[in-house]
């Protein structure tokens, strides 16, 4: 027979077991641990943009929306393009009129709440355009905080979402310092630009690139030394954006100026 | 309509997918945690360190904890996506995010407070099971209540006064125990904001214990507040019943012990809510002397954007004048209810500026996004997201409080402890 004391013992002890979930276990796995981080895969996806060369016809954003399937008129994007103003006294305008789905129609900049703003063109120093697109960080800071892992990151380093665990808590769209990730509207879970993982997979370019007339857009292999993305990133002089947050962005940009935010 | 779009005003350039994702249910959320690491605190005061004076709102606030448990969890469903989903934090927990461990911090804290009380109840449950059972003839509601205390006491009827010591003593342990389970359940909730590095105004590791400091102030702040109004009414009742039955005691009694009561309590208050303001004030002087990159746009919105929110109600009428009311001498019991109301305030619209004056400026730090509470919901979203929602969380504690209170009364019983 077996006294109050011991069965509440013995209680705790099967509870306590029952309890321990499984996945806690998985956390001192060191060898895939090891895989995970290290990635000793044959392929590491990078992106290269060409400032130089983009126009801000914004075929880009066009064809990601309706690629990915993102609501054509939803005021949330995968991909945009950003137009910098930098006029004679050092003031910089910067907008994105529907992410640049459109192109930029006019040479007014959109100020949102506070309206268009228009620019003599004698005032301009320069002026250019800066497309973005998720970085697929080395470190993502938004696989990091993910309370229930459902964004996670690729053997080959591309981050994904699934749809079918995320609880919409939009923690990773607060810890990503680019702004790249927003909520579905017709899924109502975390969405971003995965480099059109569907398609590289696959063998094709993400739409994006396709739909690029200039060749601004580019995407390659980072594993692969004569890919010519590659090429490009390791011989020249290419930049990243808000390197400071110690994210390792994988979206490598030529002709970066100190503006771009 | 994309989800964020009803409430965010863009002013500049700001991301095209920037919005104000964590609105008014995000603000509650570290409010409710925070009432309730204080209340607990507030109760242990008493049961850990033996303050004596703070006997009578011990046990009242340690039933208020326990009534507003469940209310940190609503405002977070209540701002999930998928709330249906809330359940994947427990089924599979990624430990390297901060919200991970919500599950398991949460329910520990759960288990101390409900511990707690039953081992204060204890003795209560028992007596009057022994009373219920010796009445003669027994009314529908005495039955039930019969029962309920019956399944509450778990077979444990000893009333012996060994068994009564040990009560006391874990008592005493589980207080012990859960003080730095409280303040973790709300240090942690500082760590969620604080571990944000793409949030120029939420990353410094001072967040969890400012967040500490407030919420006990608040804890207390409302334990005060909701301990002075229940003693009104009871001598409103009092002096009601005396009419009848002039034999009663008078309520000079009830008056004497309540100012005894909240000026201690007030003590306790002024102290944490020092340490609370000496931490913020820190953390901004810290930023304006540094100046990072991020200083002009935080600038911006600390100094003009922000400036009322922050220091007219916030530092203004949410320390400075309770500071004035509960240090000027001899303070009354209405200036304390007074004081605790405006600190309260003061506590609420420092998660207001932190959680939404966080996402008040654009992570390019070149435009600005400015929140619109939606006040008549036209949509589930407004009203989960929206005044009602917050209205909603601000009464569900009261209402439990009021339930619990009907099994677990908190003035006039005799406690093991």
């Amino acid at each position: 027979m077996m006294n109050r004391r011991e069965f509440c013992k013995k209680a705790m002890i099967v509870v306590g077991g029952i309890a321990l979930p499984l996945t806690a276990l998985e956390v001192f796995n060191p060898t895939r641990l090891q895989a995970e981080k290290e990635g000793t895969g044959k392929v590491r996806w990078a992106f290269l943009v060409d400032t130089q060369k983009c126009v801000g016809c914004g075929f880009c954003v066009k064809a990601c929306k309706i690629e990915n399937e993102i609501p054509y008129d939803a005021n949330v994007t995968r991909t945009w393009v950003e137009r910098y103003v930098v006029t004679r006294d050092g003031t910089t305008h910067i907008d994105s009129p529907k992410g640049a789905r459109d192109g930029f129609t006019t040479a007014k900049i959109d100020q949102n709440s506070d309206g268009m703003l228009e620019v003599p063109p004698a005032d301009i120093e320069k002026a250019f355009f800066v497309p973005k697109l998720c970085n697929q960080c080395d470190n993502p800071p938004c696989v990091q905080v993910c309370p229930v892992g459902a964004t996670y990151q690729t053997a080959d380093g591309v981050v994904l979402v699934d749809r079918s665990w995320c609880i919409g808590c939009g923690y990773c769209i607060m810890g990503c310092p680019y702004s790249v990730r927003f909520f579905h509207p017709v899924y109502h879970v975390a969405e971003k630009c995965n480099f059109c993982y569907h398609r590289i997979s696959q063998g094709m370019k993400t739409a994006c690139v396709d739909a690029c007339p200039f060749g601004a857009r580019r995407i390659g292999n980072l594993r692969n030394p004569d890919d010519p993305v590659t090429k490009v990133i390791m011989t020249e002089r290419v930049n990243v954006l808000k390197e400071e947050y110690g994210t390792k962005p994988q979206v490598f940009y030529l002709g970066l100026s100190k503006e771009v935010k | 309509m994309v989800h964020g779009e009803v409430w965010t005003i863009k002013e500049f350039f700001v991301y095209p997918n920037e919005y104000i994702y964590w609105s008014i249910q995000i603000v509650m959320y570290p409010f409710m945690t925070g009432l309730v690491a204080g209340a607990f605190v507030l109760s242990s005061l008493y049961h850990v360190f033996g303050v004596k004076q703070l006997k009578e709102i011990a046990r009242f606030s340690l039933v208020f904890s326990l009534a507003l448990l469940p209310v940190a969890m609503m405002p977070l469903l209540l701002h999930l996506q998928q709330p249906f989903r809330g359940i994947n934090v427990l089924m599979t927990p990624h430990f390297t995010s901060a919200i991970a461990a919500f599950g398991i911090v949460f329910t520990t804290y759960g288990m101390i407070v409900a511990s707690e009380i039953w081992f204060v109840y204890r003795r209560f449950i028992v007596e009057s099971i022994l009373a219920l059972r010796g009445k003669p003839e027994k009314s529908a509601v005495d039955s039930l209540r019969l029962a309920i205390y019956t399944v509450l006491a778990m077979g444990a009827m000893d009333l012996s006064a060994e068994a009564l010591h040990k009560d006391e003593r874990a008592v005493g342990r589980l207080a012990a125990i859960g003080i730095p389970v409280a303040c973790f359940l709300h240090g942690y909730a500082g760590f969620i904001f604080g571990s944000v590095k793409a949030n120029a105004l939420w990353m410094t590791p001072l967040m969890p214990v400012i967040f500490i400091c407030s919420a006990v102030v608040s804890g207390i702040a409302l334990c005060m507040i909701t301990y002075i109004v229940t003693m009104e009414i009871r001598k409103l009742l009092l002096t009601w019943k005396r009419k009848d039955n002039p034999w009663l005691p008078a309520t000079d009694d009830l008056k004497s012990a309540e100012v005894q009561v909240v000026t201690m309590t007030a003590k306790y208050l002024v102290m944490f809510l020092f340490l609370a303001i000496t931490l913020e004030l820190l953390d901004l002087i810290f930023r304006g002397y540094t100046a990072v990159r991020s200083w002009d746009i935080l600038r911006s919105v600390i100094y003009e954007k922000d400036f009322t929110k922050i220091f007219i109600l916030q530092y203004g009428l949410g320390n400075l004048v309770p500071f004035i009311l509960f240090l000027t001498p001899r303070l009354t019991v209405r200036r304390a209810a007074l004081g605790s109301l405006l600190v309260l305030l003061g506590v609420f619209m420092m998660r207001w500026n932190v959680v939404i004056g966080g996402q008040a400026f654009s992570a390019s730090f070149a435009g600005f996004m400015e929140y619109r509470l939606p006040v008549w919901p036209d949509s589930l979203e407004t009203f989960k997201e929206g005044l009602f929602g917050a209205l909603t969380v601000i009464v569900t504690p009261f209402v439990l409080f009021f339930l619990v209170t009907r099994v677990l009364p908190v003035f006039g019983v005799k406690d093991s402890h």
